[in-house]
């Protein structure tokens, strides 16, 4: 099997404002993070060989034809990807290995999601969900608990497993979470900048509990965009690209949902995704050899698991790690430095493309107040789905070669 | 002879004490409290319920027949039995029938099941009689209804109770209906009602009945009869000559609530679970007209056991916490929605291929490896196997909460959603609504077990599927 380690370079990248973009159509935001990432990299459209591009309930329409219409790409090969929450990781993915290939040199990758155009509160697809864990598809036989329960049912199981009293347990969540917003306060592009307290996330509603409203991340608009070359081209472009290590991707056969062997304590695919990405960029210490972590933390409690998924913390110990401060800007190892999906926002099919994003702007050296120092090798993650059935991506980017 | 085999009954979780009506609207009320069916619940799902308290240890493969027996069957036009028929995953020659238009339908339907086993076209009959029936806020029905479920399996031999002779009178008045175009029930006005309807006709129908099989009232150990509230139960029990307080011991009114086409049934079960073998008992039900039946026990009435029936589902009980709560349920008070995507409709043709997993909720067992999963599959999640699998079914396993959450965000009469990921005695997982519940009391590793339930009502579909529930137990 190959390795996509080395092969390929990130040379630019944008993002739009992340948020209720009220006054901002997908077009406009396709627009937007695309001619971002161009000028970024120092290009224009007709440098451009082909193009992936990641959405979950995009309007307008469906195919590749939305990012075509937006950017006008020359009749393009446009590639559309769908896998949930890794939708624009996945892209990264197909767009990396078609430049490994050596078959393009120029690739355009672009997530976007308008979920705010619907008056709606929370995720637009909770139906589309139920077809997948329901008795069949298309009779809607199936817990009637919304997505934020799935990960509530979470918290549950690691609490009892743990044995980490209820009050103690939302504390280490809450402490996660002001932490997020910690470094959404010093994010320009972040949906929320502002700094709340412990006391304030543990006192909030209840949203599905033991999850309340600060344990949730935030439903938002948004863009972001990449250009990928291969790797001995990247210089031509900057004097600072960013390598890509691994690009792996775990998709569950919904094991969890019907084995009570597993636990519902940790995400399995999570661990998979990982370990073949550790192994993919050659890493056998990841608490010690990655710089930072973008994370998935659609709720408190995935970010809270997914550090021990990441084996960045043993089984059971994220806790400790979270209270001591480890994964704090300040800490061992910074997590969801730009912060997260709570606070910088979760448009589903740019998710994984803005994480990449901070993780390169880190690499760079560009994240201004939030800079961590010395930020050499920097992971994503995604997850796309709910424990028990998800599709997970781990990615991993290096300032080096080699 | 032809009688009773089993029988089985279903009270719902929920209570409401009457009192809390009358905070709201002022004036006198009923004593005790009405038994209200869940929001996810209506007359097929309590029938189904009585079912299988009925059914236990019975092989459901030897049922020759259902009857579905009710005023408030959430279809019109669609028969309810077959539903229950195939909950119950009975073999597809039975008998289904729907009995309606009249409280009196289910002790119809238990005389034509008794001609059925004894003209010989059915070994036995499931017949199965519930109602939920409509009441407008603030009248004396909303007061005295409540909602339940009853069955019996009768058969022509090895009965627990014999039926001995049957006798009907009809009585065409207009005293208590509903019409194609009533949300409610109706009634005339009380003096006309009992002196023409019920009190006169069920008290001369039973003497009737007893002239001629030349019985007196006293020759009765018990009487389960029709009543529309206690107090013309007692006037009919004056004018036979029966005692309430030795023969009837009614205890529907105080703690349930009439129960319409229910409730002669789910008072002679009352009375069946305090009886020995050879005893006597009259039955008699009404709704234009009234049919009387007269009863003796066998010994087998002993074998008749762990059945939840009247008593154990009168102690297993839930408090409603208001009157508003039954009115949402009802859905007599209307609230804003939530902001969330409307419901999708369920497709009739996956509801089809849907039958034995969704509605008798059948999984598989992989027959290489052993292991139970829901739904069935064509790959087994342990071994892989290809189509290696025999049928396994769910509904009658106890299982465990392995992880649960109490959500506010999903839409619901009855927040907040429970949702619990349950692990199967024996095997298998399935992700499930946990329902009459009290969230307090939820906890990783409590036993749970499986009833049937409406999940959602959309396009004119009522999507009916399992949830669980803590163990219902008296303790």
């Amino acid at each position: 099997m190959g390795s996509i380690r080395d092969r390929v370079a990130i040379v630019g990248m944008g993002c739009t404002q992340f948020g209720n973009n009220w006054d901002m159509s997908a077009n406009d935001m396709i627009v937007n993070a695309a001619f971002e990432a161009l000028e970024d990299a120092g290009i224009e459209i007709k440098d451009i060989d082909a193009a992936w591009f990641s959405s979950f309930f995009c309007p307008p329409g469906l195919t590749g034809q939305s990012l075509a219409k937006a950017l006008k790409l020359p009749f393009l090969p446009v590639t559309r990807v769908e896998n949930a929450c890794a939708s624009g990781t996945d892209a990264l993915r197909n767009a990396s290995y078609a430049v490994a290939s050596g078959i393009y040199d120029t690739v355009l990758v672009l997530g976007v999601e308008k979920l705010k155009d619907n008056g709606l509160q929370g995720l637009p697809d909770a139906e589309m969900w139920l077809n997948m864990w329901g008795s069949h598809d298309s009779t809607y036989r199936c817990t009637t608990a919304s997505g934020p329960a799935q990960f509530a049912q979470m918290a549950s199981s690691y609490f009892s497993k743990y044995g980490i009293e209820a009050e103690h347990g939302k504390r280490i969540l809450a402490t996660l979470e002001a932490s997020n917003h910690h470094n959404g306060s010093l994010t320009p592009k972040a949906q929320f900048r502002n700094e709340v307290s412990v006391e304030k996330i543990m006192n909030a509603p209840i949203i599905a509990a033991p999850l309340g409203l600060f344990d949730c991340c935030g439903v938002s608009d948004g863009a972001a965009a990449a250009i990928i070359v291969p790797a001995d081209k990247a210089k031509e472009f900057r004097s600072d690209p960013i390598f890509i290590k691994a690009l792996q991707i775990a998709v569950g056969p919904c094991d969890g949902l019907m084995n009570p062997g597993y636990d519902y304590a940790h995400v399995e695919e999570t661990g998979r995704a990982a370990k073949a990405a550790y192994k993919e960029a050659g890493i056998t210490e990841p608490r010690k050899e990655i710089s930072i972590a973008n994370v998935h933390d659609c709720f408190s409690i995935t970010q809270l698991v997914t550090m021990e998924d990441l084996q960045f913390s043993p089984r059971g110990k994220a806790g400790e790690d979270v209270m001591s401060g480890f994964f704090s800007l300040g800490g061992g190892l910074p997590v969801n430095t730009d912060g997260g999906l709570k606070c910088f926002g979760h448009p589903i099919g740019a998710s994984g493309i803005r994480m990449m994003y901070e993780t390169y702007k880190q690499l760079q050296g560009k994240a201004d107040k939030r800079q961590v120092d010395n930020a050499s090798v920097g992971l994503t993650h995604n997850l796309g789905g709910i424990p028990g059935s998800a599709s997970v991506s781990v990615g991993i980017v290096s300032r080096e070669l080699g | 002879m032809a009688g009773i085999v089993s029988y089985g009954a279903y009270i719902p979780f929920n209570r409401l004490p009457r009192a809390e009506i009358s905070k709201v609207w002022g004036g006198p009320h009923l004593p005790g409290e009405k038994a209200v069916a869940g929001f996810d619940e209506d007359a097929v799902t309590m029938a189904v319920a009585a079912a299988i308290d009925c059914v236990k240890g019975i092989n459901c493969e030897d049922i020759n027949g259902v009857y579905f027996a009710s005023t408030s069957s959430p279809y019109l036009e669609k028969q309810v039995s077959a539903l229950i028929a195939q909950v119950l995953n009975l073999k597809k020659d039975v008998w289904t029938m729907d009995f309606a238009g009249s409280l009196r339908c289910g002790t119809n339907a238990l005389k034509a099941a008794m001609d059925a086993v004894k003209g010989g076209s059915a070994e036995n009959i499931l017949v199965c009689a519930s109602d939920v029936r409509p009441a407008c806020a603030k009248g004396d029905k909303e007061m005295n209804f409540g909602d339940g479920a009853a069955s019996f399996l009768i058969s022509n031999k090895d009965v627990s109770v014999e039926v001995e002779n049957t006798y009907t009178r009809f009585n065409e008045l207009m005293d208590v209906w509903r019409s194609d175009q009533d949300p409610y029930v109706r009634s005339w006005e009380d003096v006309f009602i009992y002196a023409k309807g019920y009190t006169a006709v069920v008290s001369s129908t039973v003497l009737a009945a007893l002239k001629k099989v030349k019985l007196e009232p006293s020759d009765f150990s018990r009487v389960a009869l029709y009543s529309p509230n206690a107090r013309q139960l007692g006037a009919v029990a004056r004018k036979v000559g029966f005692s309430p307080e030795v023969q009837i011991r009614d205890v529907l009114h105080l703690s349930v609530g009439n129960t319409g086409t229910a409730m002669a049934m789910m008072a002679l079960i009352a009375a069946l679970e305090e009886v020995e073998g050879n005893e006597r008992l009259l039955f008699a039900s009404y709704g234009d007209g009234c049919d009387v039946f007269i009863m003796k026990t066998t010994d087998k009435i002993r074998d008749i056991k762990n059945r939840r029936g009247i008593k154990e589902h009168l102690a297993s009980k839930k408090t409603m916490s208001s009157y508003s709560q039954y009115l949402t349920w009802r859905k007599q008070l209307e609230t804003e929605p939530p902001r969330r995507v409307p419901l999708e409709g369920p497709s009739a043709s996956a509801l089809l291929r849907d039958n034995k997993s969704g509605l008798a909720f059948y999984g598989v067992k992989c027959l290489k490896c052993g292991t139970p999963q829901y739904p069935p599959q064509r790959v087994c999640l342990n071994c892989g196997s290809k189509d290696q699998f025999e049928d396994y079914c769910f509904a009658n396993k106890i299982g465990k909460v392995t992880a649960f959450s109490h959500d506010m965000l999903g839409a619901t009469l009855d927040p907040p959603i429970t949702g619990a990921t349950i692990d199967f005695e024996g095997g298998g997982r399935i992700k499930l609504d946990m329902t009459d519940r009290v969230p307090e009391e939820v906890k990783v590793g409590i036993d749970v077990e499986m009833t049937f339930r409406k999940l959602r009502y959309v396009n004119g579909i009522y999507d009916y599927w399992w949830k669980c529930r803590p163990i219902r137990s008296s303790m």
